[in-house]
């Protein structure tokens, strides 16, 4: 069967040849261009089909209605089989495209990835939210001090054993003053309290420096944060529920605090605190010598001296004032063993956390 | 202080066995609740139940050994045991310990049978040291001496019964205490133990010694005299004669060793006796080598000497100041009658008049010293001991006498212990006592007390708490104050009731911490206990913020890291020579007392700890590595005067793949976009464009590939690279690049944002046009962008350098710059002519002011 011209009306067996011989060649087609070419040899103007079609003219109604009605059945079938290879060679080429495309996630080289924030600075910030979230401002201050800020304001006059204590960097400025890295955060306190603005809820958080060989506990260079809190009938039972809150917050509600007596020269009474042994959770263990608890820092009610030096009357307003390490908290939290890999900055330590 | 349990218990009865784990640990938690923090607690061992009196026999030589000999001794049992012994100090007769095959000895020997030159030795006889009951290691501890093998024993000695039971020794614990700087009386046993005793609401005596006194008057043999009253208050001479050279008693001796001193002889060990107990440190001088019979207490003579008991020859009376210079100082000594130093009062005394075998007559000192002068006398010559330290923090100048008098009894039974003669103490004292102090009275505001505590005590259970430890009102002996009766009958206490009751407190002599009100307060808690005083939940009024700096710093962090960069920490205590190396010119605010040479300056830049923190990456194979780091950085004051100038630093160091001073740029414009600065008003200058001389915060940098960053007139930072040579300076490879990126967030943080409010953005389309000018090298791109910019107007969305072209057929020293500017009116659509115009205006603008040509 040919594409030419039907002159002469075809009869049924014919129609049924075509379609049969057409649905062979639908199905061999390979591809979506060799189907549009085929659906218009077989379907378009110049098919067979339409040949015929134009040929019924000439006959009776009755016959020309019946070859009619075959051939648009043989139309419609040849039309849908078209339809349904098109379907088909349209997924094919969608699959073998797709499979071309094809790629291993796993393959992929690493880029260089963010960057990390120092885990103290991590330990710093979360303080820093909790006592936020206590209504506590943020404040600092200078790392070199004066010894006025760093003692004498805070009840350490000249030749106080405390002084001692804690050794001391100082500075070889050639001045009458005499300057010094600060050993502790306190010295904001004063700073604090000479704004003048009460009451005053604030939180200092920064490094200090004491005269200290580094060993795998111990670094010259650390950092502390300071809590103070002064306002009208300020109790030491407001201390230590503070301690106990922020405690919580930091540890988790598992964790529980106790004072104990303690010295410092700008608190009285003056507390350490402790917190539950995480490593043991308060059974007794090597890293809390079997007491169930670690100690955090040092606490107490400011001592009425250090107001007065800055120019607060102790009679009419009263504030507690807390301080503890932060370093000691990230090597409690992350198990660092020595303290000194906070220094080396090496970056297999620092994108760990 | 190391504190035995069975010391504790004679001075209050704590009923705590030794052996009672968890009473032993109660009394720790005690001690800890008190401030008396336990920082170890020691179990020790009974002496060993195999370790019993055995009398000598017979003592015989050892064919061919001259060291040792065999002896055979009785333990009870009537028969013979033969035993090898390397001691000669002991006679037939002696009773000895023995220890048995199977004994275990204090260090963990375990005595054997053991064969020596052909003698099985069936256990061994021990001197004081294997014993753990002093340091005489030289011969047996000899128990008794009865003359002979056979016959009566002193009474008490029974040959076979344990060592421990006849010594009265157990086991023991030791509480090794952290004792606080303002709690000088529990560096001693008494002090601890009158703090437990009062917790636990137990009875407690300090010991009463009783002495008897005979021979002449003492002021007949010696003399005292204090020439410095406000370096020595109080000097207190005794005199004792008659003394045989004798080791302690064994439970003196034990007793030394478990506070963690060596037993020496009785003089020596009686007088570090009765400065563990009672607190008070006395030293005895050997009468007979004491010039002149007599003690005189004055300051050294500028560079005076004195070689101290541990053989040091000490320079006294002149200091080294930190600037070099030697300066005079008050150095306290103790002189015999005729001026020679015998001592540095209250911290070693000299080596002249040292106890020794030949000492028969003892000159005890006691004494107060001004705590200020001895504690600068140890640190200025490093020797701080058991005596200066208990000096430094002030000891009870009321427990001069009741330490002379134990003294004095501790030598009469080490003497009767050892079957010597009694020591011959003389009537009479020589006693200096130039200054006083009264009793100080404290009043303590009920009131107060519960306004501080958050408590509600009366003043009848302040009383009971603090009572106890010495604090009482004179007036009242001791009684509650009145008015309280009826409370306590009461049985219930009301807050706020006993406002406005005020009690008149007397400070004990041995708390000379206790200043104030607030000092006794915390007496009154710590009593009562901080774990007894509720806890309450106070509120802050206000909205907690963490202001503006913090905030910036946060914002920083994140986009430093969202650029690949790790945080650093470096130490703000550098090597000055690091320092210099990195390229730092001026001076440095360096430390007094640096630790070492390397550590001996402030940072003055974050640069050289950066490239030290790169360096370490890089020699840990760590790859290319980006860092960041904000910190403080000091500088000398303005004028020399105050304050080291601080600053905090912002540093950023690009050494990752392909960075240099491309990503530095890149990191600023980052960091400038999301900190929302009005980048407009920030100028990057260079060259020419400098407004002076280039500042130290471009220290370090590239000086062709390095730019400031300026607003209004401030300098913010430097962008650039660093240079090359400092790379090589401080060993790291000058061919890599490194970014480097420094920033003053003082500076940052005053730097003008961008508006708040935000422009429309337009709906109308926009036009885009292309320009390309050909310009020398000498000349800012950014200068170039800045004439665009103004030319172009609002209307100008954008204006964007598409790239540089150098060489082709462009002239050396010159380059292409094109642009693309895109403009966009927010309330219609441009016109094709008003496009033109712009386009004409940006070029007249670039090429009148600048010396650029658009290119054809």
């Amino acid at each position: 069967m040919t594409s030419t011209e039907a002159e002469d009306p075809p009869v049924a067996e014919t129609i049924e040849r075509f379609a049969a011989a057409a649905a062979k060649r639908v199905a061999q087609a390979r591809d979506l261009e060799e189907l549009d070419a085929l659906q218009s040899e077989l379907t378009g103007r110049r098919s067979p089909v339409a040949g015929w079609k134009r040929s019924l003219g000439g006959l009776a109604d009755a016959e020309r209605r019946e070859l009619g009605r075959l051939l648009n059945e043989a139309l419609e079938r040849v039309e849908a089989l078209l339809a349904e290879r098109r379907v088909a060679l349209r997924r094919e080429a969608r699959a073998s495209r797709l499979d071309g495309d094809r790629m291993d996630l796993t393959e992929v080289p690493p880029g260089a990835g963010p960057g990390h924030l120092h885990v103290v600075t991590q330990v710093r910030e979360e303080l820093e939210d909790i006592f936020v979230g206590m209504g506590y401002e943020i404040a600092d201050g200078p790392e070199a001090e004066s010894e006025w800020y760093n003692f004498t304001a805070l009840n350490m006059p000249r030749d106080h054993p405390a002084r001692s204590i804690q050794d001391s960097f100082y500075l070889a400025t050639g001045d009458r003053e005499t300057y010094l890295l600060r050993t502790q955060t306190s010295p904001v306190q004063v700073r604090l309290l000479e704004r003048g603005s009460l009451p005053l809820y604030a939180v200092a958080p920064g490094r200090v420096y004491r005269r200290d060989t580094a060993d795998a506990r111990h670094l010259p260079v650390f950092h502390q944060i300071e809590g103070i809190a002064v306002d009208h009938g300020v109790t030491f039972g407001d201390l230590a529920g503070t301690i106990e809150t922020f405690v919580s917050a930091i540890f988790g509600s598992a964790t529980a605090t106790r004072l104990r007596p303690g010295y410092f020269p700008f608190t009285e009474p003056s507390a350490e605190f402790e917190v539950t042994c995480a490593i043991c959770g308060g059974e007794g263990c090597r890293t809390c010598s079997q007491t169930g608890w670690i100690e955090l820092g040092g606490s107490g009610m400011i001592h009425p001296a250090v107001l007065e030096s800055a120019g607060v009357d102790p009679e009419e307003w009263t504030g507690f004032a807390f301080g503890f390490g932060i370093d000691r908290i990230a090597t409690m939290r992350h198990g660092i063993e020595d303290i000194r890999v906070l220094l080396e900055n090496d970056v297999r330590f620092l994108a760990q956390l | 202080m190391r504190v035995p349990l069975s010391w504790l218990s004679e001075l209050t009865p704590l009923s705590v066995d030794a052996g009672d784990r968890q009473a032993v640990r109660e009394l720790g938690a005690t001690l800890d609740s008190l401030g008396l923090v336990v920082e170890a607690v020691e179990r020790v061992p009974a002496p060993s139940d195999e370790v019993v009196l055995a009398r000598v026999l017979e003592i015989a030589p050892i064919p061919g050994a001259d060291r040792i000999r065999q002896v055979l001794v009785d333990e009870g049992t009537g028969e013979a045991r033969r035993v090898v012994c390397g001691a000669t100090n002991f006679a037939v007769g002696d009773v000895v310990p023995l220890a048995k095959v199977g004994a275990e000895l204090p260090g963990g020997m375990v005595i054997r049978r053991r064969e020596m030159r052909g003698v099985a030795s069936d256990g061994m006889l021990c001197s004081a040291r294997e014993l753990g009951l002093g340091s005489d290691s030289a011969g047996l501890l000899v128990l008794a001496s009865t003359g002979a093998a056979e016959g009566p024993l002193p009474g008490g000695v029974e040959l076979g019964m344990r060592l421990g039971e006849h010594l009265g020794l157990g086991s023991d614990v030791v509480y090794d205490i952290a004792v606080e700087p303002n709690r000088p009386d529990c560096l001693s046993i008494a002090g601890v133990a009158r703090d437990l005793a009062a917790r636990r609401r137990l009875p407690f005596e300090l010991p009463s010694p009783r002495i008897e006194r005979r021979g002449p008057d003492a002021r007949e043999l010696a003399s005292v005299s204090i020439l410095a009253p406000e370096g020595c208050h109080h000097l207190l001479g005794r005199v004792v004669r008659g003394i045989e050279p004798l080791p302690s008693p064994p439970l003196v001796a034990r007793r030394l060793l478990l506070a963690g001193m060596r037993p020496i002889g009785s003089v020596v060990d009686a007088s570090n006796y009765v400065m563990l107990e009672l607190g008070q440190p006395s030293h005895p001088y050997d009468l007979d080598a004491l010039g002149g019979r007599g003690l005189t207490v004055r300051y050294a003579a500028a560079g005076e000497r004195l070689v101290t008991l541990d053989g040091v020859e000490r320079r006294l009376g002149v200091h080294k100041s930190a600037g070099g210079e030697e300066v005079e100082v008050e150095d306290l000594l103790i002189c015999d009658s005729h001026g020679v130093p015998v001592g540095l009062a209250g911290v070693m005394g000299g080596a002249s008049t040292e106890i020794g075998r030949h000492t028969s007559s003892v000159l005890l000192e006691v004494a107060e010293f001004s705590p200020l002068v001895v504690g600068r006398s140890a640190k200025r010559q490093g020797l701080r001991t058991e005596a200066s330290a208990r000096f430094e923090r002030g000891i009870d100048p009321e427990g001069l006498e009741r330490a002379a008098d134990r003294f004095c009894e501790l030598l009469a039974q080490a003497a009767a212990a050892a079957g010597a003669s009694p020591p011959e103490v003389a009537p009479g004292d020589l006693d200096d006592h130039p200054l006083r102090q009264g009793r100080r009275m404290v009043p303590l505001r009920v009131g107060r007390v519960n306004a501080l505590l958050g408590t509600s005590l009366t003043a009848g259970e302040i009383q009971r708490l603090i009572e106890p430890i010495g604090f009482t009102e004179p007036a009242s002996g001791g009684k509650g104050a009145a008015g309280d009766a009826g409370e306590e009958g009461g049985g219930h206490r009301r807050p706020g009731a006993a406002a406005g009751e005020v009690l008149e407190v007397g400070v004990p002599s041995y708390r000379p911490d206790v200043g104030g009100e607030v000092d006794v307060i915390e007496e009154v808690a710590r009593m009562l206990g901080y774990e007894r005083i509720g806890r309450t939940h106070r509120r802050s009024p206000f909205v907690g913020t963490i202001g503006e700096r913090n905030g910036l710093q946060r914002r920083v962090r994140r986009l430093l890291a969202g650029l690949g960069a790790h945080e650093a920490w470096t130490s703000s205590i550098v090597d000055p020579t690091l320092h210099r190396r990195a390229g730092h010119l001026g001076e440095l605010v360096e430390l007094a007392n640096p630790m070492v040479s390397e550590e001996s300056a402030l940072r003055a830049h974050l640069l050289p700890g950066l490239l030290a923190a790169l360096r370490h990456n890089a020699a840990h194979r760590n790859g290319e590595v980006r860092l960041f780091e904000i910190g403080h950085v000091f500088s000398s004051p303005a004028g020399g005067e105050g304050r080291p100038d601080e600053r905090e630093h912002l540093g950023v160091l690009l050494s990752g793949p392909g960075d240099d001073a491309v990503s530095a740029v890149g990191a600023w414009r980052a960091l400038a976009e999301g900190l929302g600065l009005d980048e407009a008003r920030i100028r990057l200058a260079q060259g020419s464009a400098l407004p002076g001389p280039w500042p130290p915060i471009s220290t370090g940098m590239h000086p062709t590939r390095r730019g400031l960053l300026i607003a209004g007139n401030e300098v913010l930072g430097a962008v650039g690279e660093v240079d090359p040579e400092v790379l090589e300076a401080l060993s790291l490879p000058a061919s890599r690049r490194v970014g480097w990126l420094v920033v003053d967030l003082g500076e940052l943080e005053a730097t003008p944002r961008r508006t708040r409010s935000v422009r429309p953005v337009s709906r109308f389309p926009s036009s885009d046009i292309d320009l390309s000018f050909v310009l020398d090298d000498s000349t800012p791109a950014g200068e170039l962008e800045r004439a665009l910019v103004e030319a172009a107007g609002p209307l100008a969305e954008r204006v964007r350098l598409l790239g540089a072209f150098r060489g082709g057929d462009l002239p050396r020293g010159t380059r292409s710059l094109a642009y693309r500017i895109r403009f966009c009116a927010t309330d219609r659509t441009l016109t094709d002519a008003e496009v033109r115009e712009l386009r004409s205006a940006c070029i007249e603008a670039v090429t009148t002011r600048l010396p650029a040509a658009l290119r054809g």
